[in-house]
């Protein structure tokens, strides 16, 4: 400052004028991003290298060599190992998902019957996008019809026996349609379960806040594991003769109070967070507790731990493979299953095969991931400017 | 600060809105409110000042239960308030709170925050209810941000829509527990101008405040608080030019300069 007077008074105030050259667009976001530094160049070159190194190689195994179409074993394996292809080449076994596709789906499910869960899939989805888009109106009747009706439309249509429709056993079922079933039934009871639990955990009332503690620590203490396989080997020793207990049932149950601890402990989480003064400008209007929870605090709480609620839905999602332990095939279970299956045993099968199993699981919960960042934008209003 | 412009007077003769008989509280072992007795009349206006931690904030909260006492009785409107939790939220209908930091609902728009309790607890029509919190915003010169969100607006605007959110209760008694101490100093006025237009209207009010151009505005009388008790109570001009109680002189000269 060359002006050593302390007056000074601005006659005209500055006008925003653009960034300079540089400082904005794709050079910009090269230099800054991925070459700011000497170890930022290095990190970048390195990893470059790394995808270079690893890339091709994947696509070759997973597309370029692939076996796509075939009967049997043949078609996967190499001359020497009794097939087709030239030794020493590997490829992924696109042809083994192909033949048993529908198993994977399905299961064991009669096959004149798959029309039933193909109808309940329908249902569902007409069902789910609705209800995944926020402008969409109606939204108390969609829940009613999503978590309510459908639920009961599809038990009475997968096990028929009744309506004409012929009774299909639950041994029966399996593949994605058993994973799907355990998933969504476990999603839906868990948040009203945590949501209730947690609320129960924060209670004044000592007994009700007692109850809720022992239950939430006790599960989470628990492997899922455990309880499954004891349900299912201790139980019947226990149960009198006769008394039997679906094996999907227990897996439905078991599951869903598993994920209703933990989902306590999540929304707990949120509730913690929400200042006291939210509680006491509800409480100065006179709302109710139960008006005060539903309309101001769960709102807020339950935003706050969207990634956490996620979380435990994507962990409830691939820990629904569990279920084989009490020998239910889920699409784990029955990809496992089909690996074994002589007339398809190769090297590559059982590699193809979890290939497969993974990447159907992993849309899944990327779709569920990339469903809660949308939602996190969209219900993000306390810090909008 | 405007010099006081002696109000008409309106307060009620014989109708008591607030009446609190030897009341006490404690936090544990701490006394924090010690034998506090204060019979506040219908249409009268009562500013509410002392030292931080004299017990001036728990006070008025107990008037609508936030906080609970341990002996003596408050009685609102003529309940009484005990554990039933009917009379706490009949109690809670008729008074209305505004709080330091505004306490307004985030995730919903400025209206929703107006007609939630109207909907909820009074069991008005939306229509009918979004009609009586249009007014009131308009009252509080802030309709245009109906549908925006708290977030969005400044702190000033948030006390306001705070002033707003409580009057749609059509409330007898206002509560306000320091609602400009949180403000920048350019939004202190706005507030303070909405309370004078209510007070104009003859709206029973207790106010703790440090605005003490506020307090000789509109105070019909002004309480002073220290360690828990009421150390000096007078009407304003008498409270401000000859306090009594040594400890009311000495909290004068530190605020007063």
């Amino acid at each position: 400052m060359a002006n050593a007077s302390p007056v000074f008074v601005r006659r005209e105030m500055v006008a925003a004028q653009p960034a300079p050259p540089g400082a904005t667009g794709a050079t910009y976001w090269l230099r800054t991003k991925l070459f700011a530094t000497p170890k930022d160049i290095v990190l970048t070159l390195l990893a470059i290298a790394l995808i270079v190194y690893i890339v091709p190689g994947m696509i070759e195994w997973l597309f370029i060599h692939a076996s796509w179409t075939g009967e049997n074993r043949a078609a996967c394996a190499t001359i020497a190992q009794g097939g087709v292809l030239p030794d020493g080449q590997s490829g992924a076994c696109w042809a083994f998902i192909g033949a048993k596709f529908q198993q994977f789906i399905f299961g064991r499910y009669p096959f004149d019957e798959r029309w039933r869960p193909l109808l309940v899939m329908a249902l569902f989805v007409i069902l789910l996008i609705p209800m995944l888009l926020p402008k969409v109106p109606y939204k108390g009747w969609n829940a009613l019809a999503l978590f309510i009706i459908l639920p009961i439309v599809a038990f009475f249509l997968l096990i028929g026996g009744s309506f004409g429709l012929p009774y299909v056993e639950t041994p029966l079922w399996g593949g994605l349609m058993v994973t799907l079933i355990l998933s969504f039934f476990g999603i839906t009871v868990s948040l009203p379960f945590g949501i209730v639990l947690a609320l129960g955990r924060r209670s004044e009332l000592p007994v009700i806040k007692m109850l809720c503690v022992i239950f939430i620590e006790v599960i989470r203490g628990i492997p899922l594991i455990t309880v499954l396989f004891m349900a299912s080997v201790m139980l019947p020793l226990f149960l009198p003769d006769g008394w039997t207990f679906d094996k999907l049932l227990r897996a439905l149950i078991g599951v869903s109070i598993f994920s209703s601890a933990y989902m306590a402990e999540v929304i707990r989480g949120g509730l913690q967070v929400i200042p006291k003064g939210q509680f006491e400008g509800a409480d100065s209007l006179g709302l109710s507790y139960w008006q005060k929870m539903r309309l101001i605090i769960l709102p807020q709480a339950i935003k706050l731990v969207i990634p956490g609620i996620v979380n435990t839905f994507i962990g409830l999602f691939k820990d629904t493979s569990l279920v084989s332990i009490i020998g239910m095939f889920d699409l784990l279970g029955i990809v496992t299953l089909n690996q074994s299956d002589a007339n398809w045993s190769t090297p590559v099968t059982p590699v193809t095969g979890y290939v497969f199993a993974g990447f159907i699981f992993w849309l899944f919960c990327f779709g569920m991931s990339r469903y809660s960042a949308f939602m996190e934008r969209h219900l993000d209003t306390a810090h909008q400017r | 600060m405007a010099e006081a412009q002696p109000k008409k007077v309106t307060v009620s003769a014989t109708d008591v809105a607030v009446e609190i008989i030897g009341m006490n509280k404690w936090y544990g072992d701490f006394h924090v409110l010690r034998d506090i007795n204060l019979k506040v009349m219908r249409g009268e206006r009562i500013v509410i000042a002392g030292p931080s931690g004299s017990g001036k904030s728990t006070m008025i909260r107990c008037i609508n239960r936030l906080e609970e006492h341990q002996s003596g009785s408050i009685l609102v409107d003529d309940i009484e308030l005990t554990n039933d939790l009917k009379k706490i939220d009949e109690v809670r209908r008729e008074v209305g709170m505004v709080f330091q930091h505004f306490n307004l609902f985030p995730h919903l728009t400025i209206l929703e925050n107006c007609t939630l309790a109207p909907i909820w607890v009074r069991k008005m029509p939306k229509k009918e209810a979004e009609d009586v919190a249009m007014h009131y915003l308009a009252r509080v010169k802030i309709p245009e941000q109906a549908h925006k969100y708290p977030g969005q607006l400044s702190g000033g605007q948030q006390q306001r829509v705070a002033i707003a959110r409580s009057l749609c209760m059509k409330p007898k008694i206002m509560l306000f527990d320091e609602p400009t101490s949180a403000l920048d100093p350019e939004m202190v006025k706005e507030v303070l101008d909405t309370m004078v237009s209510l007070a104009e209207e003859g709206m029973t009010m207790l106010c703790v405040t440090h605005e003490m151009g506020f307090a000789r505005q509109v105070a019909h009388r002004v309480i002073f608080m220290d360690q828990g008790q009421i150390v000096e109570q007078n009407s304003p001009a008498e409270f401000f030019d000859h306090p009594q109680h040594e400890r009311t002189k000495l909290f004068l000269s530190q605020i007063l300069h």
